[in-house]
């Protein structure tokens, strides 16, 4: 076997953090070949993009390399000069960040940031490089590739965007170029586009990557190889057939393991019975003509979870600020119980405040930061039920049990001193401790690692059983949809395009647009993104998926 | 910065050197001030690092932690703040006469030399009138510092209130409300307290209030219209924060959003403004006064001082130290000005997460 490209040999990281450097990366060796791909992946804080940043010689501020080498092609990039590691970057080695929309510079138009480096490095004459941009749009199948490039960063979807930075990877041709999560902020539908485009112009020129990602069905279309990280240590190495068959780890199997969670199916709704919350035909717009939402209408029963799916500007989170009174709808109502609520939330009583309680995507900015645990659960309780001091306090403790954190440790704390799955179950106790009949659960588990949002996913399913509540989960994630829901509302611009229980809308027949959502959401198996591609007409997958939305309308 | 500093520093030792073995370089006054400033900078130096020393192990943990990362020019800073507000509570214990007590000695030299035009008693001197100048400059911080104090407090209050408010409402409220700070905005500010100070001295001889609780209600109004910028635009980034809309949603009142929920979000930048708009305040006071409609005889004052004393810069020529009286005033601002201004970098530098 020839020379690995990156050769990195018990390479050790640590990161400073409260006045002392720990450890993030602990003596992990890598090897990596020409024209092949390595998958990296672990929960958040594995340290898998430190390791993917260390490819290129590169620590975060803050973060120093205490041991090991790094050799890519035979320099050692930990003891090379800044200029000899500045004539690596960006000509043999590029990288391609999780946010495209935040690694663009807004102010240039993309070809300019995409002619940047070829022209540093002498590698092309601005017209050459202008001509190349082109023609690697027109290869990453972007739309309208002769004039794409003299568009702003704003002016192109986030998708495009995506494919536009693997072009501008492409465009010294590296040897070696890092994804790190480049499609974990898209949509399914979008995701399918770049993963092609990233397979393809991989394959086309035989450049070696690292992929960074959290999702496993994701890497197992691109990887040949897949390394797994806990905490900074490599658990095991396999090629990526191996791997996914037979995991030799306690560890990746516990992750493999992760998508088996399913609630058992209920038993069909009586047909007398009033549901909870009951969206009637409502239609609303954001200050503007342009309707935000058409004639939607569902209900939802109790001990019933609703999952309402869609991509991104489908009026999922709308509908959600409806019900809750924050945006009052043009036409149609919200039934609760029966009645009808007040348009407004400020017109509405405490007691049907209290009723609906919601749990929010990011729980970074849903908790105040200021406050402590025991204020951020107990407002509501002294809020709602007017209980204070001792009697508060012991209501936030059983809720803090509820929810398996333990009180004494948890209830002083701000939510900064927690963990990201932590806080999340701090918003469900602050959901809680309303004593509502009803919760909205907006993108909760999107953000948080498969394992974390698995354990998220079963508290949720053990309050239902425990206290009867109704949720309205809104989610974009099929898989998610799968271990919760009971019935599922699928939603399109706006529109319902279909809604029915979970066993219903899994089966075929299914509404195109279903299907097309459906299919998109990648599968473990390695051949998924090929079969696929084949599926929809391999020669213009955005094209194809585009044609196929069009025609579902 | 760091570079000329140590330039600056390599100067003075090398002045001071030059002065130890009696040589005349070329440019000695530049050597000679070199060696001055130099000589000031290495013991504000000095005595910051001591006082440092000094929090960091003989004080309670929650005042020494935050030192243990604070630069030289923050404890500084501290440290002279700490020197005025000691000075200015403490006040009659401090100055050697009372601030309104005439002798019969005027226009006494500083010095304290008779033979010079001095007089031991008064060690700066005294003033047209025969007052004690120490005295008076001891007891201008209690007035100028505590003054401008109250002000800002207030300034701040009016401020940041309808600052959160324009920012929660949001609509017609903030519409009028930004508009209506747009025009107090467009008129400059000296020349608008100028003409609102006019107007209240009249209203003062009528109602027989102290024009100096006017003048700090003018000054007030027109600074919070500063603040109040900034809060509406620190507000409105917390607003869309989804605690903030849970709060909403809950049934919060108007009261409990902006004073629970926002306002602890928002303190580290308003604090740091805090400090910035303490200096403008207290110079806007310090020109008012210099003007001769701000704070009133007898309460002693810095601006005032200032313009009482200075005609005495046309001695600098003969008599260096002479000239220096109206200057010893002005600097006593200008020290505070540079103190607060240090602790307030150093509080952003902590908050914003300008870390290097």
């Amino acid at each position: 076997m020839s020379e690995a490209l990156v050769k990195i040999r018990g390479l050790s990281i640590e990161g400073r953090a409260d006045e002392q450097w720990l450890p993030i990366v602990n003596g992990i060796d890598l090897d990596l070949h020409r024209g092949k791909v390595l998958g990296l992946i672990g929960e958040s804080g594995a340290g898998k993009s430190t390791l993917g940043l260390a490819a290129m010689g590169f620590t975060r501020d803050g973060c120093r390399i205490t041991g090991g080498s790094i050799e890519f092609d035979g320099v050692d990039l930990v003891k090379a000069s800044v200029s000899a590691r500045r004539a690596l970057l960006g000509k043999r080695i590029a990288y391609v960040a999780q946010s495209a929309a935040a690694s663009f510079n807004p102010a240039h138009k993309i070809i300019n940031q995409h002619t940047e480096a070829p022209v540093y490095h002498k590698v092309m004459g601005r017209g050459e490089s202008e001509a190349d941009a082109i023609e690697l749009y027109a290869r990453l199948r972007l739309p309208n590739p002769e004039q794409i490039g003299f568009r702003y960063p704003h002016q192109v979807s986030g998708g495009q965007l995506q494919r536009a930075m693997t072009a501008m990877a492409m465009s010294c041709r590296p040897d070696l170029i890092i994804f790190d999560e480049p499609t974990t902020a898209l949509d399914v539908t979008t995701q399918i586009e770049v993963l092609a485009a990233i397979r393809d112009i991989v394959e086309q020129f035989g450049t070696a990557a690292i992929y960074i990602t959290h999702d496993l069905a994701v890497v197992a279309q691109m990887a040949d190889d897949i390394k797994v990280l806990l905490k900074g240590d490599e658990v095991e190495q396999a090629d990526t057939r191996t791997m996914l068959s037979t995991p030799r780890q306690a560890y990746t199997k516990s992750l493999w393991a992760v998508r088996s969670f399913q609630r058992p199916t209920k038993a069909p709704i009586a047909t007398k019975e009033t549901p909870v919350v009951s969206v009637k035909n409502v239609t609303a717009a954001y200050s503007g003509a342009i309707k935000v939402l058409h004639d939607v209408s569902f209900d939802i029963h109790r001990g019933r979870t609703v999952a309402v799916v869609g991509e991104s500007g489908s009026g999922k989170s709308t509908t959600a600020r409806v019900i809750t009174g924050l945006l009052p709808p043009l036409h149609g109502h919200i039934e609760f119980n029966g009645s009808s609520l007040p348009a407004s939330y400020k017109q509405r009583s405490k007691d049907q405040l209290r009723q609906a309680q919601m749990i929010y995507q990011m729980a970074d900015t849903a908790l105040n930061p200021r406050l402590r645990i025991k204020d951020i659960i107990g407002r509501p309780i002294e809020f709602y039920s007017g209980l204070k001091g001792n009697a508060r306090i012991a209501r936030v403790a059983q809720l803090l049990e509820q929810i398996e954190l333990d009180p004494g440790q948890y209830m002083e704390r701000r939510p900064a001193e927690l963990s990201g799955g932590q806080k999340q179950r701090i918003g469900i106790a602050r959901a809680l401790a309303a004593e509502p009949q009803f919760i909205i659960c907006d993108e909760i588990t999107s953000a948080l690692d498969q394992l974390v949002a698995e354990g998220i996913l079963r508290l949720l399913a053990r309050l239902q059983d425990e206290l009867g509540l109704a949720y309205m989960f809104i989610t974009h994630d099929l898989a998610t949809v799968r271990a919760i829901a009971d019935e599922v509302v699928v939603m399109k611009d706006g529109r319902v395009v279909e809604a029915g229980s979970k066993e219903e809308l899994f089966a075929p027949p299914h509404h195109p647009y279903t299907d097309l959502l459906l299919s998109s959401v990648p599968e473990m198996d390695p051949d998924w993104l090929t079969r696929l591609l084949h599926e929809r007409g391999i020669d213009n997958i955005g094209d194809a998926a585009s044609a196929k939305i069009a025609s579902a309308q | 910065m760091r570079g000329y500093v140590i330039l600056l520093l390599v100067m003075a030792v090398a002045a001071g050197a030059i002065r130890l073995f009696g040589g005349a370089p070329l440019f000695s006054v530049v050597w000679d001030y070199a060696y001055w400033i130099g000589l000031v900078i290495a013991c504000a130096a000095i005595v910051a690092w001591i006082f440092r020393e000094f929090l960091r192990r003989a004080m309670p943990e929650f005042i020494a932690k935050p030192m243990r990362h604070a630069p030289l020019t923050a404890a500084f800073g501290i440290l002279v703040i700490f020197i005025y507000a000691a000075l200015s509570i403490g006040a009659p214990i401090f100055a050697p006469y009372g601030e309104a007590e005439i002798f019969k000695q005027i226009n006494v030299l500083p010095g304290g030399d008779p033979a010079l035009g001095g007089h031991p008693a008064h060690f700066l001197g005294t003033d047209q009138i025969g007052r004690d100048i120490l005295s008076r400059l001891i007891y201008g911080a209690r007035n100028t510092v505590g003054i401008a104090f109250i002000t800002t407090a207030l300034s701040f209050f009016i401020g940041v209130t309808l600052g959160f408010l324009a920012a929660t409402l949001g609509g017609w409220t903030d519409q009028a409300l930004s508009r209506g700070v747009d025009v107090l905005m467009a008129i400059p500010l000296l020349i608008f307290a100028l003409l609102l100070m006019t107007i209240a001295s009249e209203w003062s001889y009528r109602s027989g209030i102290s024009l100096t609780w006017f003048m700090v209600m003018i000054i007030a109004v027109l600074d919070s219209t500063r603040v109040f910028r900034l809060a509406r635009a620190v507000g409105s980034n917390i607003v869309v924060m989804d605690y903030i809309e849970a709060a909403k949603i809950r049934g919060e009142t108007l009261g409990h959003l902006v004073f629970r929920e926002i306002l602890p979000n928002a303190m580290s930048p308003l604090l740091a403004e805090f400090g910035l708009r303490f200096c403008f305040v207290f110079l806007t006071i310090a020109s008012l006064s210099f003007l001769g409609i701000g704070i009133q005889p007898p309460l002693a004052d810095w601006g005032t001082m200032v313009r009482d004393l200075a005609q005495f810069i046309n001695f600098a020529a003969y008599d260096p130290l002479t000239a220096s009286l109206p200057l010893m005033a002005a600097s006593a601002i200008a020290l505070l000005t540079v103190a607060v201004n240090f602790v307030v970098d150093w509080m952003l530098h902590n908050t914003s997460g300008l870390k290097e």
